[in-house]
Parts: structure tokens; C-alpha cells; sequence
């Protein structure tokens, strides 16, 4: 069932556009700095923006900053409003269900489906910015050591590593708005509003963060940890952030999951 | 084969079906009649367990639905108001991954099932083409062989014939006697009576949620009692029935009597040339007419 799944996600033609699309941003901008050489003060812009010039391999970390805010998670969102919501619109929900499969059984394998889809996503987008990193910018022989964000030295070793954590990290942070999107997903018929609840939650989110009086709220909203795995590419990792937002995501999986499996088990199919 | 005991549905307050006692049984091909709206298709949706009932018990092939669906449906074929598929791809892939989403479908046989059903249902040319290039009609087979692949026990088949050209109706016609001749039980849900007519063992009619009549098609289609007649010569024959006749429609009367030798006899003793004469069947057209309109002479709140 899940490789039946996961055989119907990347045989889509949609999926694969919505990869390209997501590996586009960066290559665009990789192309634009390489050209213009104006990269962003320090401080400035998606992070690791300034620091590509110099060294391209961090290209990588820096495609994954900048396709974080929303790229992202509208890739997420389309995909996960799309597993419940998507199958009732086109009627092969019902099929599906009298083959039989369990409820509960489509929901994980959905959720299966959507998780190797943010993890591919995230690996595609930090590949391809390394790959367009190494080729357009910055080209400093692979061995050399790189300046952490603390400013010390990091080896190409210890780059590679926190790099695959940051990878799973992002990944990882995407759960909480795949989960929002596969609840709405099987409260709906539509998965176009799945996607754009999501999409609302996710705006939300962003926008109190940016909103003083909504202190109190902050360590509870989902994006609020997001941009945290920069903190692993200080001098020593900075991990207290990174946790939180591990268990924050994780709070908000569990709740959503429960929520969409208690509706979709006693729910009517009368699509 | 399936029995329902009391099955009621409730939506909010809306009461899609109620107290339904179905009784189908094996090898039987069993017409589900009902206009649009009548509750066939939220009965179809509860018998597989789509929709959950409010109250009532249904038994499958001898368990209980919804909770032994994992033992009942592998054994069972269903089309549900009408056919879906996943447009972009060929009618091949798509039987095959809903072969593979589920229990009972051998990986080793699935392409030889697949092509085998492909064939019989007039589609093996262009089983290689995506869905979304099909017509309805190619939909419906494509349908009806995705229900087919398994070699069900049981099919459950809601408006199978829905958007096929009458070539086609009649081609899905053959290929479910067939099956049912080789032993399998057909439950038909649809709203055209002569289809049920033409391939149905026994009927049951549903008007506005409630189950109105239950009974093998000859019994509901068995003489009336009363001999229908025509003749070119209607009021000399009118004359010579005095008072026998119930009805008339141009060179058609209708006689009380369910004896027609005796008629014709009497009729042409008096020189009345007869065209057509037999015991009167009733329809079920007529039957069902007659079964809704009483109801709703009963049911009809002013």
C-alpha cells in the first residue's frame, strides 16, 4: 500500500513539476549572484546569502534558507491537501476504501507518501544548490575550511554533516504544515481548501511573529523555529532552539494526525 | 447473501433511508429499484461500508458490515455512482494499483487478470491510453472490469449501464448473466426498469428511504386475474361483455376472467373477430407505479 502510494505521488507529472519549480529559486538566484556578484551585506537577505560568494559549497544551506519562508510549504501544502481531499475529488477515494483498505491504513500510508515527499524536496532543493553552488559561485577548493556563523573555522567534514542535519531539519519543520494540510485534507472534498488552509494557518503563524503583542504566543506558533537551523552552523551547534522546534513540530503532528484520524475513521464517504 | 435488518440512515435530521430489511440471496441477479434520491445509492455506500449506518445491522456474504470489511470486501466487486479513476493514467495502471492497494490481488496473475478483464470488457486496444482520452461509456466498462478483476463472489453494481450506447448495454447485459450463470451474485441498484426487467431474478423497490415491495420478479409480474383483448370490433364486443369490461383503451379492452379460451369462445359464438387476446401482466412499470403512488397517498402530509 505505501509503495502503491509512493509510485502515485512521483508518477504525477504535478510532483515533478512542483520539484523543479522549487529547484528553480535558487538556481535563479545562484545565476544572479554569480553574474552581478552583489551579494547581500552580512546580516542581511535569506542566510548564508553573503558567505556563497566566497565559498559555493554553502550554496546548499543557502538554497534551503531560501525556499523555507514559503516556497516550501506551499510545495508541502499542495501535496498534503492533496492525499485525502484529492482521491474524494476524483471519486477514487471511495475505490480505494472498498478494495479494502483500513482507514487508518490510507491515512499512514498518505502520510508516508507525504513525508518522503518533503524529504525529497528538501534533499533535491539542498543538492541542486550545491551542485549550481559549486558551479557558478565561490570556487574555493572543496577542502577548505569555511567560517562558521560564530566566525571560527568549520572543516568541509563538519560543513558536510551539520548540512545533512540542517537537511533533516527543514525537513522536519515542514511535519507541522503537512499535518495541518492532511487534517484539512479529510475534512474536505476540495483540495484546493485543504491547501489553502494550510496556507492560511502557515501566514498566520509568520504574521504574529512579527507582531510584539503576540509575545505570549510565539514559542507555540509553527514557524516560529524554522530559521533556527542556522544555530547549527555556530561554533559550538547551538541545539537548544533546534530541540524546541523538534518538539514543537512533533506537538503539532501528533494533535493533527489524532484529529484527522478520529474524523476520517467515523466519517460518511459520500464522495 | 446480504441482509439488512432495520437499516436506517440519518443525515442531521434528514432520514436518507429507514428501516430497510433487505434479503438477497445467493445467485440471485437482485434489481434495486428506486428513483433518483430514493436512498439506493446511500444503501449501496452502507452495504460497503462507505457510509456508516445510524441504526440496523448489515450482514455480507454471512458477516457483519462495516466491521468484518476486511474479510467481506476482497470477496466483493463494486461500481459506485459511476466510475473513478486517475485520469493521467492508462486504464492498465490504473486496475493495477488498485490490484495492488489491497488484499486478494496476487502480483504474480495481476497482468494476466488485468488483460483477461480488459478483454472481456471490450477495452483491450486501448487499455494503454490514459483514462482522461476515454469516453463515459469506456469509463463505465473500464469500471465494471476494475470490479471484475478479482472474480468476486458478490457484485455490487450501482447504475452499470449509466452512459453506454445500447450496444453496450447490451454486451454488459450478456457478461452478467454469464457471471451469474457461473455462479455469481449480482445486486443491481438502478432506476430503469426495463433494465431490471431484462435481467433481474427479484426486485426490490425503495421510494423515499423505505424498502416498498421485496419479491421475485415473476410473482410481482404474475397474471392479474383479468384477460386483455383486442379486437377490430370493439362496441359489438363491448355489447356482448356487458358489464364485464373494466377498461378500454381504443381496440383494448380489458375482461374480467382470467380465462381466455373461454372468451374467445364466447366472442366468436357471436361472429367477433378477435386480433389479440391473453391473460393481463402487469408491468413493472405498472407495478412499481402503483406501489409509489399508494405511498404517497398515505405519506403526504398536508
Amino acid at each position: 500500500m505505501i509503495g502503491v502510494e509512493l509510485s502515485k505521488l512521483f508518477r504525477r507529472p504535478r510532483t515533478w513539476l512542483t520539484l523543479v519549480l522549487l529547484d528553480a529559486l535558487p538556481t535563479v538566484v545562484a545565476i544572479l549572484l554569480a553574474t552581478t556578484h552583489l551579494g547581500p551585506r552580512p546580516g542581511q537577505g535569506p542566510a548564508f546569502l553573503s558567505a556563497v560568494l566566497t565559498n559555493g559549497s554553502l550554496f546548499a544551506v543557502a538554497a534551503l534558507a531560501i525556499v523555507l519562508p514559503l516556497f516550501l510549504p506551499i510545495a508541502v501544502a499542495v501535496v498534503a491537501g492533496e492525499t485525502v481531499a484529492g482521491e474524494a475529488q476524483s471519486g477514487t477515494l471511495r475505490y480505494l476504501l472498498i478494495r479494502p483498505i483500513g482507514r487508518t491504513k490510507l491515512l499512514v500510508a498518505k502520510l508516508i507518501s507525504v513525508f518522503s515527499f518533503v524529504m525529497a524536496a528538501v534533499v533535491l532543493v539542498a543538492g541542486t544548490g550545491f551542485v549550481v553552488g559549486r558551479l557558478l559561485l565561490g570556487h574555493q577548493p572543496l577542502s577548505a575550511a569555511v567560517s562558521s556563523v560564530s566566525g571560527s573555522q568549520l572543516t568541509p567534514a563538519q560543513i558536510a554533516f551539520r548540512t545533512l542535519l540542517a537537511v533533516g531539519y527543514v525537513g522536519v519543520s515542514m511535519l507541522g504544515v503537512a499535518a495541518m494540510a492532511l487534517f484539512l485534507s479529510t475534512l474536505t472534498d476540495s483540495a484546493q481548501s485543504a491547501t489553502l488552509g494550510a496556507l492560511a494557518f502557515l501566514i498566520g503563524s509568520s504574521l504574529l511573529l512579527t507582531l510584539d503583542a503576540a509575545t505570549s504566543l510565539q514559542p507555540y506558533l509553527p514557524t516560529r523555529y524554522w530559521l533556527s537551523f542556522v544555530d547549527l552552523f555556530r561554533d559550538p551547534m547551538l541545539l537548544r532552539n533546534v530541540e524546541r522546534g523538534i518538539g514543537l513540530q512533533a506537538v503539532y503532528v501528533a494533535i493533527l494526525l489524532g484529529a484527522a484520524w478520529a474524523n476520517f475513521v467515523t466519517k460518511d464517504i459520500k464522495s | 447473501m446480504i441482509r439488512t435488518e432495520g437499516l436506517t440512515k440519518r443525515f442531521r435530521s434528514v432520514s436518507a433511508v429507514s428501516g430497510l430489511d433487505l434479503d438477497v440471496r445467493a445467485h440471485d441477479i437482485y434489481g434495486f429499484l428506486g428513483a433518483n434520491g430514493s436512498g439506493k445509492t446511500t444503501t449501496v455506500r452502507m452495504l460497503l461500508g462507505l457510509v456508516l449506518a445510524t441504526s440496523g445491522s448489515i450482514e455480507v456474504l454471512g458477516h457483519q458490515m462495516p466491521k468484518a470489511a476486511s474479510t467481506v470486501l476482497p470477496r466483493v466487486g463494486a461500481l459506485v455512482e459511476g466510475p473513478a479513476f486517475y485520469g493521467h493514467l492508462s486504464g492498465q495502471a490504473n486496475l493495477a494499483i488498485f490490484d495492488a492497494s489491497g488484499p486478494a490481488g496476487s502480483r504474480r496473475t495481476r497482468s494476466a487478470r488485468i488483460h483477461e478483464m480488459l478483454d472481456t470488457v471490450g477495452l483491450s486496444e486501448i487499455g494503454r491510453r490514459p483514462v482522461k482520452a476515454y469516453s463515459l461509456g469506456m469509463r463505465q466498462r473500464l469500471g465494471l472490469a476494475a470490479a471484475l478483476v478479482r472474480a468476486p463472489e458478490l457484485l455490487i453494481l450501482d447504475e452499470p449501464t449509466n452512459g453506454l450506447d445500447p450496444q453496450g448495454i447490451h454486451e454488459i447485459r450478456q457478461l452478467l448473466l454469464e457471471l451469474n450463470r457461473l455462479g455469481t451474485t449480482i445486486f443491481l441498484s438502478s432506476h430503469l426498469l426495463a433494465e431490471v426487467e431484462q435481467l433481474c431474478t427479484r426486485v426490490g423497490v425503495i421510494d423515499r428511504g423505505r424498502l416498498v415491495v421485496q419479491d421475485s420478479l415473476a410473482n410481482l409480474q404474475a397474471p392479474t386475474g383479468r384477460t386483455m383483448l383486442s379486437t377490430p370490433e370493439v362496441a359489438t364486443a363491448m355489447a356482448i361483455l356487458n358489464g364485464r369490461v373494466v377498461s378500454s383503451d381504443g381496440p383494448r379492452l380489458i375482461v374480467q376472467g382470467a380465462d381466455p379460451a373461454e372468451l374467445n369462445a364466447l366472442l366468436v359464438g357471436h361472429g367477433v373477430r378477435v386480433d389479440e387476446l391473453g391473460p393481463e401482466r402487469r408491468s413493472l412499470e405498472q407495478v412499481v407505479l402503483e406501489l409509489t403512488a399508494a405511498r404517497s397517498d398515505h405519506t403526504e402530509r398536508p
